[in-house]
């Protein structure tokens, strides 16, 4: 209760003036910084569509890098204008989270795709006698 | 009595049984909220993982390139970007305290969430129908369940909109009901963010091949 108290206090006080301190600016944002999110975000929604819907460059593998980088960028756009992360959020607990999750997901993409390459390619191949053996 | 000399008020001083640190947290819900959010992006860090392996295993049947529609995925990715603001807008008219503008922008929210919601299922009938359900190949189930589960948590964000709506409608912009409107928020922030990576690394490099 104490806390709902406290929030209450704060969030009144909060319309007087643009106030920012520890933790509190965690949950808000301003109409510019939204729409600062929302513009850039179509644009980098838009280049990645457009470069693979009218195959603008001619190697795959390059229109890849690029929408997977524009897609990290738009994620990076989206934690900043729409999520409001910052390193003061919370007395910084919020970034450390965050950071500890990204470390989690980079070994479990990584090394999952990599231990899976391996056995896939170490994979004996079959001969149709097998096949036909097959459950 | 000597005993509680220690603690009694000396010269007319008031004792501070507090810390005054400048960096306290208010409130642990944002801190715990965000730590289940973490949480459910390690789920989505696996189902993507596995889509990342089995993706190319067709089983001898379609490919991303034959089944997609990218016309259709702009136009989901597109309603998810403008709840997302739409969101944002709530947000700041719940920080003035507006009632009404807080109900309506949550109205349009839910709106383009059910919009989405509706495409993603025309494309999933589209799918199944065409022969292409999740039990066709490896590829395709890895398909379903990874972007399956991200409609559900839509309709989850969709249910959990609606009751707050309801809430606020009745009891108005309480602290409680901010704090409550601030987690959804977080919530359906964070399901665009996914959304960003099912577009590009499913959809997008699916039709790249």
């Amino acid at each position: 209760m104490s806390s709902n108290a406290n929030h209450s206090h704060h969030s009144g006080d909060a319309h007087g003036h643009d106030h920012h301190h520890g933790g509190h600016e965690a949950s808000h944002g301003t109409y510019k910084s939204y729409m600062t999110g929302f513009i850039l975000s179509v644009i980098l929604t838009a280049i990645p569509f457009w470069l693979v819907m009218a195959k603008v460059i001619p190697d795959p593998a390059v229109t890849g890098a690029i929408v997977m980088i524009l897609g990290a960028i738009q994620i990076i756009v989206h934690m900043i204008y729409f999520l409001h992360m910052n390193t003061r959020s919370e007395g910084g607990w919020n970034m450390m989270a965050l950071i500890f999750t990204i470390v989690l997901v980079i070994i479990a993409l990584s090394g999952s795709l990599w231990v899976m390459h391996h056995l896939n390619a170490n994979m004996m191949p079959m001969s149709p006698e097998m096949m036909r053996n097959m459950p | 009595m000597t005993t509680h000399t220690a603690n009694a008020p000396m010269d007319g001083e008031t004792p501070a049984f507090y810390l005054k640190e400048e960096h306290h947290p208010e409130g642990s819900t944002m801190l715990g909220f965000w730590i289940y959010i973490m949480s459910d992006c390690l789920i989505f860090a696996v189902l993507f993982a596995t889509y990342a392996v089995l993706g190319h295993s067709y089983a001898a049947g379609p490919s991303p390139a034959d089944l997609f529609e990218l016309p259709l995925v702009a136009l989901n990715t597109a309603m998810l970007l403008f709840s997302s603001i739409t969101y944002g807008f709530a947000m700041l008219a719940m920080e003035k305290d507006n009632k009404s503008g807080t109900l309506m922008w949550l109205t349009i929210t839910g709106i383009f969430g059910a919009l989405f919601i509706f495409f993603e299922l025309y494309e999933f009938y589209h799918l199944i129908l065409d022969g292409a359900g999740p039990q066709r190949s490896a590829f395709l189930s890895a398909f379903f369940t990874l972007v399956g589960t991200h409609g559900l948590h839509v309709t989850t964000g969709i249910v959990w909109l609606i009751t707050l709506m309801v809430q606020v409608g009745r009891y108005g912009l309480i602290a409680e009901n901010k704090r409550r409107l601030m987690c959804l928020s977080m919530f359906w922030h964070f399901l665009d963010v996914v959304w960003i990576g099912v577009f590009s690394l499913v959809y997008l490099m699916g039709v790249l091949g």
